[in-house]
């Protein structure tokens, strides 16, 4: 008897649950903010975040997922988020679809990251690269012919060249190619290629050939591990390595690049969430070199921050990838969308 | 048949004996592969994880900061799919392997029904990550909730508990029924008060086996879109007015120990690895407590059943 007790009670159980499948209502009490998109930008939406919900001590929600920029962009232009984290700007595909679903949008320049091609510490031929020297490593007339250092430049030694990027789908990838290639998603595709930069570490760490790169912040947790390549953009310029100090004043080109938020402009009419991307703005500066991100300089943020206040919609870059635009230029560019 | 020594005669049995040691090495160097590998495994992430696992980690919502960093919403989030897994699973997978057991005929239209369940089984979770996606979140509406992801699990787990139920039915003796018919009950009576309570212990054993399949399944989650910061809990499931419970949470947004773990493997910082070894050590505790309980059910119902 036992027995069917415990059975008659799962049954009502599950006839309860059932019967609530069709009552319940989707609008919770406390509403959601919906942020999802890039894994580069994740870190800082992540500390703005939990920063925000504590400050707001349960009467806000935020999540925050990582789909990729592009993943991300699907789902914004659904209209399914509120905030999509780019590390790249808006393409003219995703800006038709935004334009179809009638999603309009406001994007905010938030931080900048630093690529940053690394090596092997025990690695002692490398003092610098310059952009022609990468592009031969890395361009898709590379693949299978260009394998040994001293093929790039005749003073390195003839050690096989073992190399460790990002995926396909990472718009650090799309950025890099971009600039060092001078087209977005042409590279050769003969290296070790993970969308986990922790892998990418590794790799670079174990092997003294080995050449890579990945977002800055990945470098500074592990200096102990790999050496940071500085880049020498032109001939006759100088070699710069990444930091705080050579992205804010502009010398560390043309591997810097701005990370974005866009903002469904409808969203901002909730006001948790103009709450929150205000929250974001006032904090930003600290809160993104706490991640080992690169804040922008205070008077183009302010600009950022006026942006946000005047709604001013639609994008700077209409739907082509740039390299090496000043904020400045950029937010006093008409808004495209 | 030619003349054999005494001595040729215990050759061969040496021989043969050696074989017989040799075969029963072989076979425990085979378990120990499997035992080995689980236990170093099990060893390095409790070394790496010692640190962290505590109280606090139980009690904390995920953080930038390592050390405050926790599993809150984690844990919580899988014990509530898990959850609705187990109520939608078992009773679907139970009446399943009931009909086909007790009631379908044997006809080509079953024998096509049966395969399709075992085959089931071994369809990869990412494909039934894929349908839900198409299923519960966008056709249903259901969103990227606790109700979407527990289906989800609920439909992978299903081809289990039906073969494990039907297994469990088909083990009670055919006299019995018998002797149930003999006394006038009908079908629904015999199955009711006989067949499911003298098989309860098999479903549950399997149902248990297969909830913690689920518990670790990571793909699926991801895919209907649960690779998220989550640093709140659900709506809580008792409300002040009437009915008294709430089944808001169902709605919620959420995120899984698996996908917490993995959240912190791909961190830049290597204090987060303690972490994800933490949260390792404690999925690896809840799957063993899982099938400890199995086996103890199934112990309990055995001694207790006596044909």
């Amino acid at each position: 008897m036992k027995i069917t007790k415990l059975h008659l009670l799962l049954l009502v159980s599950l006839f309860i649950i059932n019967c609530s499948l069709f009552t319940v209502t989707a609008n919770a009490a406390v509403p959601v903010i919906k942020i999802d998109g890039s894994s580069t930008v994740y870190p800082i939406t992540e500390a703005v975040a939990e920063e925000f919900q504590k400050e707001k001590r349960g009467s806000a929600r935020v999540t925050v997922g990582i789909s990729g920029t592009g993943g991300g962009f699907k789902k914004f232009c659904r209209g399914e988020t509120d905030i999509q984290d780019a590390s790249r700007p808006i393409l003219t595909k995703e800006m038709e679809v935004c334009k179809k679903a009638g999603v309009q949008y406001i994007e905010l320049p938030v931080a900048y990251d630093a690529l940053t091609v690394v090596i092997n510490p025990k690695n002692d031929w490398i003092k610098s690269m310059t952009v022609a020297e990468l592009k031969k490593i890395w361009e898709p007339a590379a693949q299978g012919k260009i394998t040994k250092w001293n093929q790039v430049n005749p003073a390195w030694p003839a050690a096989p060249l073992s190399l460790f990027g990002p995926g396909a789908d990472s718009g650090t990838f799309d950025y890099f190619t971009e600039a060092i290639v001078e087209k977005a998603k042409s590279s050769r595709g003969d290296f070790t290629a993970s969308e986990d930069d922790n892998v990418l570490v590794q790799g670079v760490s174990r092997d003294v050939n080995a050449l890579g790169y990945f977002g800055y912040a990945y470098y500074v947790e592990n200096t102990d591990k790999l050496k940071a390549v500085p880049i020498v953009e032109k001939e006759g310029k100088p070699a710069v390595s990444p930091s705080f100090e050579t992205v804010m004043n502009g010398t560390y080109q043309p591997l810097a690049r701005p990370i974005f938020i866009y903002i469904n402009a409808k969203s901002v009419d909730k006001p948790k969430v103009k709450e929150f991307v205000d929250f974001y703005l006032k904090h930003a500066a600290k809160l993104v070199k706490e991640v080992k991100y690169v804040p922008i300089p205070d008077e183009d943020f302010k600009l950022v921050i006026e942006a946000f206040g005047k709604k001013k919609l639609g994008t700077g870059f209409g739907g082509v990838a740039e390299v090496g635009v000043l904020i400045k230029d950029l937010l006093k560019r008409e808004g495209i969308h | 048949m030619p003349e054999q020594s005494i001595d040729d005669i215990r050759r061969m049995i040496a021989r043969h004996k050696l074989r017989d040691h040799i075969f029963a090495i072989v076979g425990i160097l085979s378990l120990m592969v499997g035992i080995l590998t689980l236990l170093a495994l099990f060893t390095e992430l409790a070394i790496e994880g010692a640190p962290r696992i505590g109280w606090k980690l139980f009690a904390s919502f995920p953080s930038r900061h390592p050390e405050e960093a926790g599993i809150l919403s984690a844990w919580v989030g899988t014990t509530l799919i898990m959850l609705v897994t187990a109520a939608s699973a078992v009773p679907l997978g139970v009446a399943s392997a009931v009909y086909l057991e007790e009631y379908a005929r044997k006809n080509w239209l079953t024998a096509i029904i049966e395969i399709n369940v075992t085959n089931l089984a071994g369809v990869p979770s990412i494909v039934y990550g894929l349908l839900a996606l198409g299923l519960f979140v966008y056709k249903l509406d259901f969103g990227q909730s606790i109700l979407s992801a527990g289906l989800t699990l609920a439909l992978l787990i299903l081809p289990i508990v039906i073969v494990s139920a039907r297994e469990a039915i088909r083990a009670v003796p055919g006299s019995i029924r018998e002797a149930a018919y003999a006394l006038g009950a009908t079908k629904w009576q015999t199955v009711r008060d006989h067949v499911l309570p003298y098989s309860l212990g098999g479903i549950l054993t399997g149902t248990i086996m297969g909830l913690s399949r689920a518990i670790g399944e990571t793909a699926p989650v991801i895919t209907i879109g649960a690779l998220t910061f989550i640093a709140f809990l659900p709506q809580s499931p008792f409300s002040g007015d009437f009915p008294f419970v709430s089944f808001r949470w169902l709605m919620d947004p959420f995120t899984v120990m698996p996908i917490q773990m993995f959240n912190w493997t791909s961190r830049p910082e290597a204090a987060f690895q303690h972490n994800a070894a933490a949260a390792g050590v404690i999925l690896l505790v809840m799957t063993l407590i899982m099938n400890g309980i199995a086996i103890y059910i199934r112990y309990r119902f055995r001694k207790r059943i006596k044909w």
